[in-house]
């Protein structure tokens, strides 16, 4: 009961007003920064972060949370109805939300989009009120075999979902962890695959590969099949978000799902993009309508946009407790905190009340403030698809290529995004999905990363992906995963020949 | 990751709102001035590059503004390329950490310290030797005893990035008592420290700043500082213990030392106008008390030093990181 009295006084210091308007501002801010591709919600609070130095350490947190806000519901934005991704995480919002944007269905997949966000995050808080110190704690039992065990399990639930050959996604899969590796190899500190081209100290970017693979891919698509957008003719009021709120409870079981994996996932804290394709995966699985994702299936917008929300919001809980970011956003945020003179850690929740309880507060009403901000914009941003293609495309084009270039001041990553958009355009014409690529590009060294350091701390041993409870039942359902449509085939074939 | 584009017009409207009251030198930057940081966000480089820059915001200590950019790619051979390249442009400048000497040696990227100009130095930090508080180890010999008796390789030291100072530091212990460890990379210094806290790993050479959190929670112990003299921090931070009350590891029989430079450098080709000009400019910074706060919270050796002193500082330690990597069989095969 004391958190609760905390929680209503953290209510009270959200609410004053020079904190609401903070909000406001701060949500509007982070929705264009998700909105423009490449800047991403890291960049946007690490931009913003000296300009609260002269503030109080509340409201300064609360204006840059609500940033972060703003960004995860603006990243759905240019997913849904572009194709291109503004960040890792809303990649698998665009298998079924560009799709229902083309049937003339963008104010449906957006709402649903912005409503499951909200759902996500607002579960995420709930649990952060209420379980705060007993999950906290469940971070800790996550070394190097656990992480892996957790990528393990999203590349498995991910396997065999496109209806493609498996050949096909297997082949687009390992040119996405050959993609991933080149760069500095964290393990030995030598460089990879980069041929003595100081361009390429870096490795590929996610970022400017997504950019490329969707965004120019889709228009040099768009540009084959005749110059027109497909959505062209989206109703365009708000009478459509009550029209899909009236579908979306239906969908309750999907909801639940998708919060459970991103709280988990949030908190563990491999963070949210693995938690947006895992939920994707699972509910094409479980759906009795699973064929019909990836042709616009609002479900597919749901799954994964309630996961990263969840996840993005729970992510917060390891910062604050523990000092280990969940996010790159919530890691910019934790040297916020530093300079501040707050030290995140065990004692934060003891010894500066206030703070914590301020901004946990103002994680109930800034997404509540976001959900209403983008919901009224909702018909705003659907009309953009009326916009005839010959005026848009151009603009798109820019908007990705300044994407591109404002990922590191780069520009041998723009001409790179321009390689990656004829790759993506190539790949789609064989019928190679993107999706694993992209996969394998985000979590490839992260994944591989965790698999050497196991190793080593092993010194060698595999034993040590099964070595106590949690890292085996991790394991153990990503195998199942992985072999579910085999295991699904046979279990029918035992009912046929039983029956 | 820093879009400079947004990110100047995001500062110059910050500045706009304010008067300009910097004082008149020889040289005055015209134009934003880019602060490259060879490291990701949220490091230490990192947070020291951000406050210095809320600093020179809050102060108006610049009439033009300055821009955070990370450039962290190569274990920051990226950002010391960049600035290699700016020969001649007086503004750029770049915040170092030890990966100036470790990854041209490491990597083998055509770099050196000399590309550049220096500038000066603002501060050293630490290293703490850690470990779990739940472990029966009390002193540096208890820590000692247990990591010569343990099979060789099964102890386990965790660290930040893979041949720089951290691992250098463990290859120093190794040598000094005579034991193997098995060192295990990780991204950042905070989940290092987390990685101790998760019993994961039996020890970790984290910077003050990265493991206070976890000290004053009661989830780690210090052991010893690897610097020649205590800190010099005597408000108590768990237990009725103070930084200063750490002892020195030389002093408990653990022969290695280790501070890491946290220094500026700029482009090639600077006149001495334009070093003069950044040399006053931190002289103003470390005076403020946002500055000694942020000192204190990372138990900072706040050494300062500009010129040919400086220079003569970064020459000595160059040879010595030489020394210590080619020991550790660090060095890359090319040269």
């Amino acid at each position: 009961m004391e958190e609760l009295a905390n929680l209503f006084h953290g209510f009270a210091v959200a609410l004053q007003p020079y904190n609401i308007m903070l909000m406001i501002i701060g949500i509007t801010l982070g929705v264009i920064i998700g909105v423009l591709p490449g800047l991403g919600g890291a960049n946007g609070v690490a931009i913003l972060l000296p300009l609260t130095f002269s503030m109080p350490p509340t409201s300064a947190i609360i204006m840059l949370s609500c940033i972060y806000w703003g960004a995860l519901f603006g990243g759905a934005i240019t997913s849904i109805l572009f194709n291109i991704p503004g960040e890792p995480w809303s990649v698998a919002t665009t298998f079924d939300g560009y799709p229902m944007a083309q049937q003339g269905r963008p104010g449906e997949a957006l709402t649903a989009a912005f409503t499951s966000s909200f759902v996500g995050a607002l579960f995420a808080v709930i649990m952060i009120t209420l379980v705060a110190p007993l999950v906290a704690g469940f971070a800790l039992r996550f070394g190097p075999a656990e992480k892996f065990a957790v990528y393990f399990l999203a590349f498995c639930s991910f396997v065999g979902l496109s209806k493609e050959p498996p050949f096909k996604t297997i082949a687009a899969m390992m040119m996405g962890f050959a993609l991933a590796a080149v760069g500095l190899d964290s393990i030995t500190g030598q460089l990879r695959l980069t041929f003595g081209i100081t361009e390429l100290l870096n490795g590929f970017d996610f970022l400017i590969a997504v950019i490329g693979l969707f965004g120019i891919g889709e228009i040099l698509l768009t540009m084959e099949e005749g110059l027109a957008f497909r959505g062209g003719n989206a109703t365009i009021n708000l009478r459509v978000v009550l029209q899909t709120w009236r579908e979306l409870p239906a969908y309750w079981m999907t909801s639940l799902r998708s919060c459970l994996i991103g709280c988990w996932m949030g908190v563990t804290p491999a963070g949210a993009t693995p938690a947006s394709f895992m939920s994707y995966g699972i509910a094409k699985r479980l759906s009795r309508r699973g064929n019909n994702f990836g042709k616009g299936e609002i479900e597919g917008v749901i799954a994964p946009e309630t996961a990263a929300h969840a996840a993005g919001t729970a992510a917060l809980l390891p910062m604050l407790s523990l000092g280990v970011p969940g996010s790159p956003t919530a890691a910019v945020l934790l040297g916020g905190l530093l300079i501040w003179g707050l030290q995140p850690g065990p004692m934060l929740f003891v010894e500066q009340k206030e703070f914590v309880w301020g901004l946990i507060a103002s994680m109930y009403l800034g997404n509540l403030a976001g959900l209403i901000v983008v919901l009224t914009c909702v018909p705003i941003f659907a009309a953009i698809l009326r916009v005839p293609f010959g005026i848009i495309a151009p603009l798109i084009l820019v908007l990705c290529a300044i994407g591109a270039y404002s990922v590191h001041n780069s520009t041998f990553d723009v001409m790179l995004m321009l390689v990656f958009g004829v790759l993506g355009y190539l790949l789609k014409k064989c019928n190679y999905p993107l999706a694993p690529l992209v996969l394998a590009i985000v979590l490839g060294d992260k994944a591989e990363e965790a698999f050497r350091q196991s190793l080593l701390g092993s010194q060698g041993s595999l034993g040590v992906f099964f070595s106590n409870g949690l890292v085996s039942t991790i394991m153990a359902l990503g195998l199942v995963a992985l072999f579910w449509s085999a295991i699904q085939e046979g279990y029918s074939r035992l009912r046929t020949s039983m029956a | 990751m820093k879009p400079s584009v947004l990110s100047v017009a995001l500062a110059a409207i910050a500045m706009s709102c304010a008067n300009s009251t910097a004082s008149r030198a020889a040289w005055e930057p015209v134009r934003p001035v880019e602060f490259i940081v060879p490291a990701g966000t949220g490091g230490g480089a990192d947070q020291m590059a951000r406050t210095i820059q809320g600093i020179v915001t809050k102060h108006n200590l610049m009439k033009q503004p300055m821009v955070v950019i990370n450039k962290a790619g190569g274990a920051g051979g990226e950002g010391f390329l960049d600035v290699k390249t700016s020969s001649g442009n007086p503004h750029k400048i770049i915040i170092t950490l030890s990966n100036l000497f470790t990854t041209p040696l490491a990597t083998g990227i055509p770099f050196n310290w000399k590309d550049l100009t220096p500038v000066a130095m603002l501060a050293l930090d630490e290293f703490v030797l850690w470990v779990n508080a739940e472990k029966p180890y009390n002193s540096v010999k208890d820590y000692v005893d247990a990591a010569k008796k343990a099979p060789s390789g099964s102890f386990k030291m965790g660290g930040t990035g893979s041949k720089q100072e951290d691992q250098i530091i463990t290859v120093g212990i190794e040598k000094a008592i005579d034991a193997k460890f098995t060192y295990i990379p990780y991204k950042g210094g905070g989940e290092v420290a987390v990685q101790l806290v998760g019993n994961h790993v039996d020890s970790t050479v984290n910077n003050p700043i990265e493991a206070v959190a976890q000290w004053r929670g009661g989830k780690l112990r210090p052991l010893c500082v690897f610097d020649a003299q205590p800190m010099a921090y005597d408000e108590p931070i768990a237990d009725g213990k103070a930084w200063k009350d750490i002892p020195t590891c030389k002093s408990q029989g653990l022969a290695m030392e280790y501070l890491m430079l946290r220094g500026i450098f700029m482009s090639p080709k600077a006149t001495k106008d334009q070093i003069e000009y950044y040399v006053e400019l931190f002289k103003k910074v470390r005076a403020t008390p946002e500055w000694q706060d942020f000192m204190k919270s990372g138990a900072f050796n706040t050494t300062f030093m500009t010129g040919a002193d400086y220079a003569k500082w970064v020459e000595a330690e160059e040879k010595r990181h030489e020394g210590l990597m080619k020991e550790a069989g660090f060095l890359a095969s090319a040269n």
